[in-house]
Order: C-alpha cells, then sequence, then structure tokens
C-alpha cells in the first residue's frame, strides 16, 4: 500500500499559508488513495511558484519551461503511455505563456491530468496580473487595474471540446482529492482549475471571499450536456461552481496513434528488413 | 566517351515541371548514369517561372553546370531566361502550343499537349510527352522510360498504358521530324551497378527510421517540411509518431517531452522556426535532454527567400540561447553525408545527453544525386541507457557528477527510482538549487561531456594534393561545387569551364561536414601548410572563417561569398577566384 509517507519530499519555499501547500496535500492524498506509487508518476510543470510542486514530493519530473508544460506531458505520454502523467502548474504557464499549448493539447486530448493553480497572479515575479485576474484588479503594473477582460478556462476549455473540464477550491482539500482522482481516472486530457489563493499578492480573492462563493455542484447537475455546461461555465462572482463542469468521452490521442498500439513508443525496434525494402524504392 | 550532360526543363508553378525533372532523372539513372538535379522554384503555387536541372555523367557528380546542353521549355519565359546558357548546337524543345517563336535551328517544337489529347486521352500526359520528346533527340532507349511509367502507376494500369502511348508519340514525332539532329546520343550503359536517387531530404528522413527515431514533431516550413511530411507516411510501417505542433516553441519542447520518457525524437525546421526553438534549445542543454534538430537554411533574416538557399545560420547555431552549455552541430554536405549523420546525430546525442543540431539548407534539401545504396550494417544503435538492474534504486541522481561529465542514464518508470528532469540549476539528483558551489561543479560537468564529443568528430574531408598551395575551405551543401571547382582548377574539370581559368597553383579543398566541437588541430595542421586559403560560404560574412580563427588563429584571406539564394556553381568558384 502507498502511503503519504512513500510521497513525502523536499519541504517547500511557498509563503506560510500559500494555497499551494494544500493543492501538494490533495494530490498526494488522491494518489495514495488511488494505489499509484511515486514511479508509477511523471509530474510536469513550467515556471511559477505553483511549478515548484514536484520538487516538494515524490515522483519522475519534468520541470521545463514557462509555458511549456503540456508539450512535456503531452511528448513524454507519446514516447510512453503507461506513465500516468500530471501537469502541474500555475494559471500563468498554461494560460499566459502557455495559451496556445492550452488549446492545442485539449484538441489533442493526451490521456493526462492537468492541475492548475488559478490564483489570478503571478507571485514568482511579485504580483502582476494573471490572465484570471478580475477587471480592476490593481498592481504595481497595472495601476488603474486590469482593463483585459478575465480568461475563462472552463469556458475555453469547453469549447475547445475538452474532454474533461472542473474546478476545485484549495480551501475544501477533501472535494479536491477526489475531484484529482476522478480526473486521473478519466481518459484524456482532464483540466481541474483550482482556486487558490495568494497571501501575499493578492488581496482581493483571498479564502474568505472564496469560501463565501463556492458551492458544490450537486447530483441533479449534468456535466455531459456541452450547452449547460457552457452556461455553468459563465456563471462567476457571487457564486462559483466547483466540481466536474464538462465531462464527454473522446478517444485519446495515443488510441489514435497507430504506432502505439504494439506498446510503448519508445520500446519499438527498428524493422531493417522493412527499411531495406524501403531503400530499394529509390533504386 | 565521357558524359557530362545538362539540361534545364522549365515552365510556370502547377505546369509539373518537378515531374518532367523526376522523370528523366530516373530514366538516366535506370540507363547507368549518375545524376544531380536541382530544383529552382519560387515561393507560389501557380505561375511564375520554376526549372529544374540535371546534369548527367558516367561518374559520380555532385553539382550542376552553367552550361546547358538541352533546354525542355513548357513555356516562353523558359526560353528567355535560359537560352543564353545554351551551348553552341544544343537543342532547345519547346511545346508548340503555348509558345509561339521564329523557326530556328535546333530550336525544336513539339505540340504537347495536342499529343498527349490525341494518344493518352488526357492532356495531363503531356509532361510525359514532354520527357519522351527529349528522349527522341538523345536518341535514348525509350523501353526505359515505359519502365519507369509502368513502376510509377503500377497499381493504376490503365494510365500507365495511356502514359506509354503519349510517350512513343512524342518520341516518334521527334524522330519523324527532327531526326537529322545528331549532336547528342545517350546510350544505356548495360549492366551498370544499381544506384539510389534521392534528395538530400529524403535521405535524412531515411536516416532518421533508420537511427531509430520514433517521434518527430514540427511546424512545416520551407524547406524542412518535405523530412516530417515522408516520415509521416511511413509512420505506420516503421512504428513513429509525426505530429504537426501549434507552432515551432510546441515542436521542440514535444520533442524534448518525448525524449525525457525514452523515445528517440527530433524536430525539423528552418532559420526562423529555429529562432523559436532557441529556448528548448537551451533547456535541452541544462536539462541534458538527448534531442535532433534539422535546421534547413533558407536565405533570412525574417521570411526571407523562402524557397531558396543559404548557409548563414552556423554561427546562430553555434551560439543560440543565452548562457554556455554544450552542443554539437553536423553540416553533411551530401546526400549521402545526409542519412550517416542521422545515425551519429542521434548516437551522439544519447551518448552524450545533449541537443544534436544538423545543418541542412535548400541546396542539400531538393536536390536529387545517384548515390550507392546506403549500407544498413553500417547504422547502429547505440542508446548508452542504464539496464534495469545497473539502476541504482536508493539513490539515483539524474546528474550525477562524473568525469565524462555524462551521468548514467535511466528513464522515469523504468524501475522504482525517480528521474527528475530539471530547467533550474540543480544539483545531482535533479532539485533546484542555488548553490554556488554545485552551479559551478555542474557548468564543468556538463562541459566536459564536449571533450568526449569532440573525439568523435570526423575529421573534415580533404580533396586534392597533399602539398596544394590553395585550399577551398567549406562546408555544408558547397561540398559538390567547391570539389568540382578544385578538378577544374588542377586540370581534370570539363573543358568547357577549365578554358577559362587561370591555373597557377595547385588546389585542394577541405570540407567540414561535422563542425562543432571544432576538430582544431586537425584543421590546423591542413591550413597552415597552405599560402592562400580561400572560404566559400553562402553567406555575406565569411562564418566558417570567423570560426577557424576564432579556434586556431588562421585567416582565411580569400572569401567567396554568395547570398543571393541561388548555389554554388563550380565555375562561379573558378570565375571568382580568377577576379
Amino acid at each position: 500500500m502507498v502511503t503519504m509517507d512513500d510521497y513525502q519530499g523536499k519541504d517547500a519555499t511557498w509563503c506560510p499559508g500559500c494555497g499551494n501547500f494544500l493543492i501538494l496535500r490533495a494530490l498526494k492524498m488522491a494518489l495514495v488513495e488511488l494505489d499509484i506509487a511515486p514511479h508509477e508518476i511523471l509530474l510536469v510543470s513550467g515556471i511559477g511558484q505553483a511549478a515548484k510542486l514536484p520538487h516538494y514530493m515524490k515522483g519522475n519530473v519534468i520541470n521545463g519551461l514557462h509555458g511549456r508544460t503540456l508539450s512535456y506531458a503531452t511528448g513524454a505520454k507519446i514516447a510512453n503511455h503507461d506513465l500516468i502523467v500530471i501537469a502541474t502548474s500555475g494559471d500563468g504557464d498554461l494560460y499566459g505563456e502557455g495559451g496556445n499549448h492550452f488549446i492545442h493539447t485539449i484538441r489533442r486530448n493526451p490521456d493526462i491530468t492537468v492541475i492548475a493553480h488559478d490564483n489570478q497572479v503571478y507571485g514568482l515575479t511579485k504580483g502582476q496580473a494573471s490572465p484570471t485576474s478580475g477587471l480592476g484588479f490593481v498592481t504595481r503594473l497595472q495601476t488603474d487595474g486590469v482593463i483585459l477582460s478575465p480568461f475563462n478556462p472552463i469556458a475555453l476549455a469547453i469549447s475547445a471540446n475538452a474532454s474533461f473540464v472542473s474546478r476545485g477550491f484549495s480551501g475544501d482539500i477533501n472535494h479536491l482529492s477526489k475531484l484529482i482522482q476522478t480526473a486521473i481516472q478519466h481518459k484524456g486530457l482532464a483540466l481541474i482549475d483550482v482556486l487558490q489563493p495568494c497571501v501575499s499578492f493578492n488581496r482581493v480573492n483571498t479564502f474568505t471571499w472564496y469560501r463565501d462563493r463556492v458551492y458544490k455542484l450537486g447530483d441533479d447537475y449534468d456535466p455531459t450536456n456541452k450547452i449547460a455546461a457552457f452556461q455553468k461555465s459563465q456563471e462567476w462572482g457571487d457564486k462559483i461552481p466547483i466540481g466536474v463542469i464538462y465531462t464527454q468521452d473522446r478517444p485519446t490521442f495515443e488510441e489514435q496513434l497507430p504506432a502505439l498500439k504494439e506498446g510503448p513508443l519508445f520500446k519499438i525496434e527498428v524493422d531493417y528488413a522493412l527499411l531495406d525494402n524501403l531503400l530499394e524504392e529509390f533504386i | 566517351m565521357q558524359i557530362d550532360f545538362s539540361l534545364v526543363a522549365g515552365g510556370e508553378a502547377g505546369q509539373g515541371v518537378q515531374t518532367v525533372g523526376q522523370m528523366l532523372a530516373k530514366v538516366f539513372v535506370k540507363g547507368g548514369r549518375d545524376v544531380f538535379v536541382i530544383q529552382d522554384f519560387e515561393s507560389r503555387i501557380r505561375g511564375g517561372h520554376n526549372f529544374t536541372q540535371i546534369r548527367v555523367k558516367d561518374e559520380p557528380v555532385y553539382a550542376i553546370a552553367e552550361a546547358i546542353d538541352l533546354i525542355i521549355a513548357l513555356d516562353k519565359q523558359t526560353i528567355d531566361l535560359h537560352s543564353d546558357k545554351l551551348v553552341e548546337g544544343g537543342a532547345l524543345i519547346f511545346d508548340s502550343e503555348n509558345v509561339k517563336i521564329e523557326p530556328k535551328t535546333n530550336l525544336f517544337g513539339v505540340p504537347l499537349g495536342e499529343i498527349a489529347i490525341k494518344e493518352g486521352g488526357n492532356k495531363l500526359y503531356a509532361n510525359t510527352v514532354a520527357v519522351a520528346a527529349a528522349l527522341g533527340l538523345l536518341k535514348y532507349d525509350i523501353e526505359i522510360l515505359n519502365n519507369v511509367i509502368n513502376e510509377s502507376f503500377g497499381k493504376r494500369p490503365e494510365i500507365a498504358q495511356n502514359n506509354i502511348k503519349a510517350a512513343k508519340a512524342g518520341y516518334e514525332y521527334v524522330q519523324k521530324h527532327f531526326g537529322h539532329y545528331n549532336k547528342y546520343e545517350l546510350k544505356t550503359i548495360p549492366d551498370a551497378p544499381k544506384k539510389m536517387l534521392l534528395t538530400g531530404t529524403e535521405a535524412m528522413a531515411l536516416g532518421a527510421i533508420a537511427a531509430g527515431c520514433k517521434f518527430v514533431s514540427a511546424y512545416p516550413m520551407s524547406p524542412s517540411t518535405g523530412i516530417i511530411t515522408y516520415l509521416a507516411g511511413k509512420a505506420k510501417e516503421f512504428g513513429l509518431v509525426a505530429e504537426q505542433a501549434e507552432d515551432e516553441i510546441a515542436a521542440i519542447n514535444l520533442i524534448i517531452g518525448a525524449a525525457c520518457a525514452g523515445a528517440r525524437a527530433m524536430t525539423v525546421t528552418s532559420g526562423g522556426g529555429f529562432s523559436l526553438m532557441v529556448e528548448g534549445l537551451g533547456l535541452a542543454g541544462v536539462m541534458e535532454v538527448p534531442i535532433v534538430i534539422i535546421e534547413a537554411q533558407r536565405p533570412g533574416p525574417a521570411t526571407g527567400l523562402p524557397t531558396r538557399t543559404a548557409q548563414a545560420d552556423l554561427e546562430f547555431v553555434l551560439h543560440a540561447s543565452q548562457d554556455e552549455f554544450p552542443r554539437i552541430i553536423l553540416a553533411p554536405g551530401t546526400v549521402e553525408e545526409a542519412f550517416y549523420a542521422m545515425p551519429k546525430a542521434f548516437n551522439l546525442a544519447e551518448k552524450y545527453q545533449l541537443p544534436v543540431i544538423v545543418l541542412s539548407d535548400q541546396h542539400l534539401a531538393d536536390s536529387s544525386m545517384t548515390v550507392d545504396k546506403f549500407d544498413l550494417s553500417k547504422v547502429t544503435i547505440e542508446r548508452h541507457l542504464l539496464a534495469d538492474e545497473e539502476v541504482n534504486l536508493e539513490e539515483y541522481k539524474r546528474y550525477k557528477i562524473t568525469e565524462s561529465g555524462v551521468s548514467p542514464r535511466a528513464l522515469p518508470g523504468q524501475t522504482r527510482a525517480l528521474v527528475i528532469n530539471d530547467s533550474h540549476e540543480h544539483s545531482e539528483d535533479g532539485h533546484i538549487t542555488e548553490d554556488p558551489k554545485i552551479r559551478t561543479e555542474m557548468v564543468l560537468k556538463r562541459f566536459r561531456k564536449l571533450s568526449g564529443a569532440k573525439a568523435e568528430i570526423k575529421p573534415p574531408t580533404f580533396y586534392g594534393p597533399d602539398d596544394a598551395e590553395v585550399i577551398l575551405v567549406g562546408w555544408g551543401a558547397t561540398y559538390g561545387a567547391i570539389r568540382e571547382a578544385v578538378d577544374i582548377l588542377n586540370g581534370d574539370g570539363s573543358a568547357a569551364v577549365r578554358n577559362s581559368a587561370q591555373r597557377k597553383m595547385t588546389v585542394a579543398m577541405m570540407h567540414l561536414s561535422e563542425i562543432w566541437p571544432f576538430p582544431t588541430e586537425t584543421i590546423s595542421n591542413i591550413l597552415s601548410k597552405a599560402k592562400k586559403l580561400f572560404a566559400i560560404e553562402g553567406n555575406a560574412t565569411a562564418q566558417l572563417a570567423h570560426l577557424i580563427r576564432a579556434e586556431t588563429g588562421i585567416a582565411v584571406t580569400g572569401k567567396i561569398l554568395k547570398f543571393d539564394g541561388r548555389p554554388f556553381s563550380p565555375g562561379y568558384i573558378v570565375r571568382e577566384m580568377d577576379c
């Protein structure tokens, strides 16, 4: 049996009270619950406070460049689809610098879990607006407040035909941990946008702010209805839904790659007899 | 008698100039000749002027000639642009339906479309008629063309038959009307050894398959696109994945992800796309990920000349990225080298866990030449991965400091040992560190890999007399033009160009097809013996000459540079040396 101790990593350098600690704990809990061992997973991240997470637990890791998280995750999954690939990075990484990859990775639908630590602010670079910062959010760079319309990752993911779109809240660790479990078990790209307070740079979207607003989607909500899900994705402000907002069955990217039917790509050997025949075509 | 015959086929984009060229080249190769074929085309799908130039010889041919023996003009422009290069008594076949010119000696009008419709039942066969007409004029064995047609349309015998009928009519038309013309007679050589005819693009794609490349990702960009499209066509058969990325940034980071997970992976691009990949290149450097990048150069900066050739990215690929890390740069000069460069690139990438850049260019990518069949027994796959039982399960360190600089490599998921790949400066176990001592050790460790890699770099090719007074220095796809310029200058070349050359000193070539780590000592030894050195490069600043000066202290003072987007010809080099 895998235990929480198996996932004990280095001490985190996040600010005391940071929402990242709770996401880290929820992820470990989910993996322990699913009895997945550290060597079976590949944690993938880019750059940002959230992107340091893989260093603070156990697992195989690719901690690459800012914004490119989903490219490593997809490439690794193609090379070895036996790996359980979990991308864990921030809103700046996944929605800002990596926006183009976010769209196209959703289109590809590799079987990966994407945990977006969404604190609506840039922490590592000390407090600039993120793509999800609310209108009017004042920073030292957005001195008169944000005037760009906030990015809606849920709506965008649904419109790009994502196979699993959800939202969690780092303040509800049990709910989040269950959500991560469902996401890992989902076949295809599973997005969890995690609401996460930044205790140092976001004085607007605090724990209390979120707690007063989030509510869990109940059994009466049908996450397979795309139109209803799109409607739900527009809900923000006084009431913010958490849980699985949209899910559908869609073939994964790997399933549609003929080469992978023989097993993991990296193990396939060259058929030199076949290649020799191919050379003959040029004679 | 030695044959050295050149023809040009030209027309608008969309007229099938390339098809004419390919058919003719195949016909000559199957008849036992060696050929060299270039494609010259504009960045457009219809209209404009495209041409293909084929040179036929009895021995390996590495470059185009300037003088043309036969022109096949599918449009008027071809005549306007190329007839000044036609040799005395050379022939010009033109489409008498499209092109109206005064009939003159050696101008042979053939109603290509009319014959195609009448005999083959479709105007599409006009290209076949053009090929057959040319062969008729050369009194070449038409059976070989029929074989080529049958091979090309093997699965559609009806189309093959129509083509063969059209070909016969075109051949006979020329014999009937222009049978008196007998300047050339190209005979087939019976029992000549069989050779492959292929482009640099095809050779690199085949080389990647041979090397066990399992994943290729790219964003389409001329002149590199042909590699990924060729591989995509073979993906099912050979068990590989070819993925069109949303941009070049994704392309390089996708392959980095795949390489970290254990697949041999590469991307292909040109200079503009490589610009976007630079950050990923640095990541592969610090994270020690074995990847291969084919950079097929074209003139820049920015969009430049999309379908033309250049050698102006050497210093760029050598220095690309912030800070410093080891990399390897190969620059094959011929189609044959292009094939064997790929397994070497992948083997070195995995042995030293670093990015390997293979520099190509439009001239190498799109030109076809005859080569001996690639010897697959010469290809080895050396992965340098730890066996399961060799992995230290308790304390595996992805970046273990070693004397060679190479850290034993295990793969994620291979065993219980965890593999941590990190973009920050990191400790031996792959975690973030800012410790100045570890940082210093890690930089040194990474650079130690370069000493090992240096010993694997092939010395430059030296061609010509050992004691040559003049050495022409080049790299990459100028190989053929320089080599033949040496022959001409030393008096072995074709008479047409030889007469124009002032031959005073003995000349040799030093050509680099593997550039970095720089083979400093060998190059120093070779160059220090000569009286005069010329750099022959497809750029405006003599980038290899810079590198030679920086690495050896030797100044290459003569410079023959060309940056008009067109390839070097041997004659051009010879003339420039006379200046």
